[in-house]
């Protein structure tokens, strides 16, 4: 279990690098895929099987197809890098670095290393994450759901214009 | 036995039954285009196939044959990892979702029990559903890495295509979902045994989800021609058009990778429709022993094997949708007609407890 586990996060860590190294956006896109696969796996190793499935369906089978179809369409060629922002020249590196440091902070105040941290009593079935969603967080979730109609909403309005 | 620990004898089980599962799957699949070309001949008052073996029986090693010994051919201006990957995307993909349809009941050798199913998840229908969706990347991916205008017109309209008719995939089996209580294929069929009971009187009619979800069959059935690529929905090759489409640039096995996993496709929905719609391996069983196992796994292969000749026929009856009309029949009925299933369904649920 150990090792699938760090072979999937060295995957992960790996094809995220990738991704944003990457000149052509076809092979992003297909990096940012294989993240999403291999994380997929992660939460199947954490026994949350629903979670897993979602996660492929929804991001890498919906949304990334789409990302796929506009670079398709646009057919993009080779990026080329861009001298107009200096502020993200100069700022960018020491942003990552505070928010990085920032994240392990948080990681390290919920799962100091001498408990060892099992996520085993939580129960990843469609049942059980149905009631939570629906019983417990149901405002969150319709809240969220109205949101993103208004995404939609305002997508369809200015797409609507170009005609 | 005795020698081997239980985790020895559960791999050695598990590796003969996917080695036993793959191999029939390939001889079905290569029969599956010999009964294809002939059924459509005869439809269209032809012979078909008739000169290698009886009946043109060994047509499909024929053609296997000649796949392998054809010359490959790359476009010079190529993206080679990708025009690489394509094939084997789809083909692996294809054959993934084979994992976790139950064929039958199962029986136990030595006190050990072996099921009809390589494996029992418990998400094994959202299994099947994300491995599907995956298989757009291969078709896509085809398209575009052959650079050439065809073949990218073919990866773009079967990516829209795709998209589109999962939503309404997915939808139109939420109505069955809700009947059954869950998501193992195991399960929804093991929901279906027995016959339907009216006010406490047996009607015979076998307990089977199609009679109280008719419209959930018919959307589902629809966008699985659709997903599968298949006539009337085969826009992303549309030979008369697109020239071959997505695979215009593919030669030799390559070429016939991507056919295997169309045909693996419709082979894995035929399963799907069965399982979920017409109570799986659920039949008359009588008879000895060794014919009570084996029996429900024929019904099931009775049930698929006439989904797919639903697939041909369909094949030999109906001229291809235009374009608009495809996307004006996914997004504008279909999808209504899912979600109107599932309101109705929900409510009756919720009205009987």
């Amino acid at each position: 279990m150990t090792t699938l586990f760090y072979i999937f996060a060295a995957v992960t860590v790996l094809a995220a690098l990738n991704m944003v190294l990457q000149r052509t956006p076809v092979y992003s896109a297909l990096s940012l895929i294989v993240v999403l696969c291999s994380l997929a796996s992660v939460y199947l190793l954490l026994g949350a099987e629903f979670m897993a499935v979602l996660q492929v369906i929804v991001y890498a089978g919906a949304i990334m197809v789409l990302f796929v179809f506009v670079i398709m369409l646009l057919n993009a060629g080779h990026e080329s890098p861009s001298h107009r922002s200096r502020v993200a020249k100069w700022l960018g590196a020491p942003l990552i670095g505070a928010f990085l440091v920032e994240m392990l902070i948080v990681i390290w105040d919920q799962f100091p290393p001498t408990s060892a941290a099992s996520p085993a009593h939580l129960d990843g079935s469609p049942a059980a994450i149905g009631h939570l969603l629906f019983r417990n967080y149901v405002l969150p979730f319709e809240v969220t759901s109205i949101l993103i109609l208004v995404a939609v909403l305002g997508a369809v309005v200015l797409a609507k214009k170009e005609f | 036995m005795g020698t081997f620990s239980d985790s020895t004898v559960l791999l050695l089980i598990a590796v003969v039954k996917i080695a036993v599962v793959l191999t029939v799957l390939l001889t079905i699949i290569a029969y599956v285009t010999w009964l294809e070309r002939k059924v459509v001949a005869h439809i269209q008052a032809r012979w078909g196939p008739y000169l290698v073996g009886p009946h043109g029986l060994l047509q499909p090693v024929a053609d296997g044959a000649k796949f392998i010994l054809k010359e490959e051919i790359m476009p010079a201006e190529a993206d080679k990892l990708i025009y690489w990957l394509a094939p084997f995307l789809g083909f692996v993909l294809a054959f993934l979702s084979i994992a976790v349809i139950p064929f039958g009941e199962g029986f136990t050798v030595h006190g050990h029990p072996i099921q009809f199913q390589i494996t029992d998840l418990n998400v094994g229908l959202l299994f099947v559903f994300a491995v599907t969706s995956l298989g757009v990347y291969s078709i896509a991916l085809a398209g575009w890495s052959s650079n050439s205008k065809y073949p990218l017109l073919g990866g773009l309209r079967s990516s829209a295509q795709m998209i589109s008719y999962e939503l309404s995939l997915g939808l139109a089996v939420i109505g069955v979902l809700m009947n059954a209580g869950t998501l193992s294929l195991r399960g929804i069929v093991d929901a279906q045994s027995g016959f339907w009971h009216i006010a406490g009187v047996n009607t015979w009619v076998p307990h089977w989800y199609v009679f109280v979800q008719p419209i959930g069959f018919f959307v589902y059935f629809t966008s699985a021609i659709a997903e599968t690529n298949r006539v009337p929905f085969d826009l992303p090759e549309g030979e008369t058009e697109l020239v071959g489409g997505f695979h215009t640039e593919y030669s030799s096995m390559k070429f016939a990778m991507f056919f295997m996993s169309e045909y693996a496709n419709m082979v894995t929905v035929s399963c799907l429709a069965t399982l979920l719609f017409f109570g799986g391996w659920h039949g008359p069983v009588f008879g000895p022993k060794i014919v009570q196992i084996l029996l429900p796994v024929f019904w099931f292969c009775l049930k698929v094997f006439c989904f797919i000749f639903f697939y041909i026929w369909m094949r030999g009856t109906l001229p291809r949708f235009r374009y608009d009309q495809l996307m004006s029949l996914g997004w504008k009925f279909l999808l209504p007609l899912g979600l109107l299933n599932i309101l109705v369904t929900s409510l009756l649920i919720a009205w009987h407890g």
